[in-house]
């Protein structure tokens, strides 16, 4: 790959306590692209973010933020860098505009009240940008902390949780803020809890538990390679025990024996769904119903994680 | 240098200032009103004069510096701490900003209002006494130093701070006091031995007797022995906010 907007190599951290929140993680996020990290409570996820972003320091490692060294040249790197976190951090006695302010004052970018207005029109803030912060709801805060992310106009903007308590309303809008940003150029790296999300918005995928980077993978063909097909049978009459003639297929049986489950890989030369339903006849068994499954996002994040607990 | 960086905290803490002006300016103009009533008027009509000045004028430099020294710590220790407690810290850490230019931009806004202070305690103090200032230029920079020095110290006194408490804890129970022993209300020349002696190991007699030279001329410790240990102070201070850049002690993981 080349010219990665972010680059990071053999980044760990061990906190005092002899806590390891990340181990040697190496990641590479393409220029444009929305990338997803996916990890469960405390897989790290957060811990990375605020390294890069220089708010925790790390135990040993390299980043580069477009070509900056985040360590060396962290003024360079972190003009680059915008980050809505996770919590719901404002001064509360601020108003919306004032705050906006600062953020892009704080980051070293002159006033410029054309590109603040755009942001929070964008935001749909601009009615509100006299209203004290403490007047605002939950969801009207979250878009105040992306509009500063963005107020000065950075290249990388981390989404830590972004709609994390938000709801579907107002989800679906930051989904299309977004995808615009990312036709504007910024590259988009999100953690979410709602693996649907990643789903929906990414174009590459990390999954990371224990402080390790478990995979990272272009979303269509991690769900190609790690997906998995599944065909349940709704039985016409209910069955004690699966028949040993069967057990080549590998066959669950479930809800009292009313359903048989039959878990096969699509990409196979042989599915083994013809020979199962001969058998079936041939055995005399008949089945009322025939579902087809196909294994979503949260299934393989779930499968991968749980990999990791074993 | 980013400039808008520094600018941006300054501002950001004086709107603060700003939005309790009254109360900020009251506060300081009541007390030192009530002083004089009390110290001036009461007692000082029973005492002449303190070192040829007389005491009603002697004590408007302890005056000064007593609310200079709490008002430092308190608004650059609240202006750091504030971040820390509300969870905003975060954009600071992530902001492309130097130690210095952080540091510049909350000691300068906690300086920046105790210097007003200051000089509003000077201007009431002009309603109660007869005041003139031998060195105004000195008197200036004075101000400046310890306004500074102490605002580092309470910038110091926000990140070690884990709550309310702590940041009260310093200022009430070790500035004030010493202080109030610094020598701020009276000369330490008159004190009887031992306690004369001990008073010397009390760094704030140092700071308010230099203060006190440039109103006077007229000082209980040597004027360059008062600068040297302010001196000294600002240079601890800095040391201390160095080391905890430079370890991310109680300000990042």
């Amino acid at each position: 790959m080349t010219d990665p907007i972010l680059s990071v190599e053999g980044v760990t951290k061990t906190y005092k306590g002899g806590v390891t929140a990340l181990q040697p993680v190496d990641l590479e996020i393409r220029r444009g692209e929305i990338f997803a990290l996916l990890g469960p409570n405390g897989a790290g996820k957060t811990t990375l973010i605020s390294i890069v972003c220089g708010i925790v320091t790390p135990s040993a490692g390299a980043i580069r933020v477009d070509g900056h060294d985040a360590l060396r040249d962290y003024k360079g790197a972190r003009r680059k860098i915008g980050l809505v976190p996770q919590e719901l951090s404002v001064d509360m006695f601020e108003r919306v505009i004032d705050t906006v302010n600062f953020s892009r004052g704080l980051f070293g970018r002159a006033p410029n009240p054309a590109y603040v207005e755009q942001v929070l029109r964008d935001l749909s803030l601009w009615d509100k940008r006299h209203a004290k912060l403490m007047e605002l709801s939950g969801g009207m805060k979250r878009r105040v902390l992306i509009a500063k992310a963005l107020s000065h106009e950075p290249d990388l903007l981390f989404l830590d949780e972004p709609t994390a308590g938000v709801d579907v309303e107002l989800r679906r809008d930051m989904w299309k803020l977004v995808h615009r940003l990312r036709e504007r150029g910024v590259t988009i790296i999100l953690t979410t809890h709602y693996i649907e999300e990643a789903e929906e918005m990414a174009d590459r995928v990390g999954v990371i538990a224990k402080g390790k980077l478990l995979l990272v993978e272009e979303k269509a063909e991690m769900m190609k390679k790690l997906g998995k097909r599944e065909m349940v049978l709704t039985l016409a009459e209910p069955m004690a025990t699966i028949p040993a003639e069967l057990a080549e297929w590998n066959l669950t049986l479930e809800d009292e024996g009313k359903r048989l489950r039959y878990i096969f890989d699509a990409r196979a030369e042989r599915t083994g769904i013809p020979s199962l339903l001969r058998k079936l006849g041939d055995l005399d068994i008949g089945f009322n119903d025939l579902e087809t499954y196909k294994s979503s996002l949260e299934d393989i994040f779930v499968d991968l994680v749980e990999g990791t607990r074993a | 240098m980013n400039l808008h960086g520094i600018w941006s905290i300054y501002r950001f803490e004086m709107a603060r200032f700003r939005r309790t002006v009254w109360t900020s300016l009251m506060v300081p103009v009541i007390t030192t009103t009530l002083y004089f009533v009390v110290f001036g008027t009461a007692i000082g009509s029973a005492m002449n004069q303190v070192s040829g000045v007389p005491y009603g004028a002697f004590i408007v430099p302890g005056l000064m510096l007593l609310s200079i020294f709490s008002e430092s710590i308190l608004n650059a220790s609240l202006g750091i701490y504030m971040p820390k407690f509300t969870g905003t810290m975060y954009e600071i850490l992530s902001a492309p900003l130097s130690p210095i230019e952080t540091v510049l931009g909350y000691v300068g806004a906690a300086a920046s209002k105790s210097m007003v202070i200051g000089l509003v305690i000077l201007a009431t103090a002009y309603l109660f006494v007869d005041l003139s200032i031998l060195h105004p230029v000195a008197m200036v920079f004075y101000l400046l130093l310890v306004a500074v020095t102490f605002s580092l110290f309470g910038f110091a006194i926000g990140i070690w701070a884990r709550g309310f408490e702590q940041l009260q804890v310093i200022p009430l129970l070790i500035v004030t006091p010493l202080t109030f022993l610094g020598g701020a209300f009276y000369s330490v020349t008159i004190l009887p031995e031992p306690w004369r002696t001990v008073t010397l190991f009390n760094p704030v007699v140092y700071l308010i007797n230099g203060f006190r030279w440039t109103f006077f001329g007229t000082s209980d410790v040597t004027p360059g022995v008062s600068l040297g240990v302010t001196a000294l102070f600002l240079l601890a201070c800095l040391a201390w906010i160095g080391w905890i850049f430079r370890t991310g002690w109680r300000l990042k993981n």
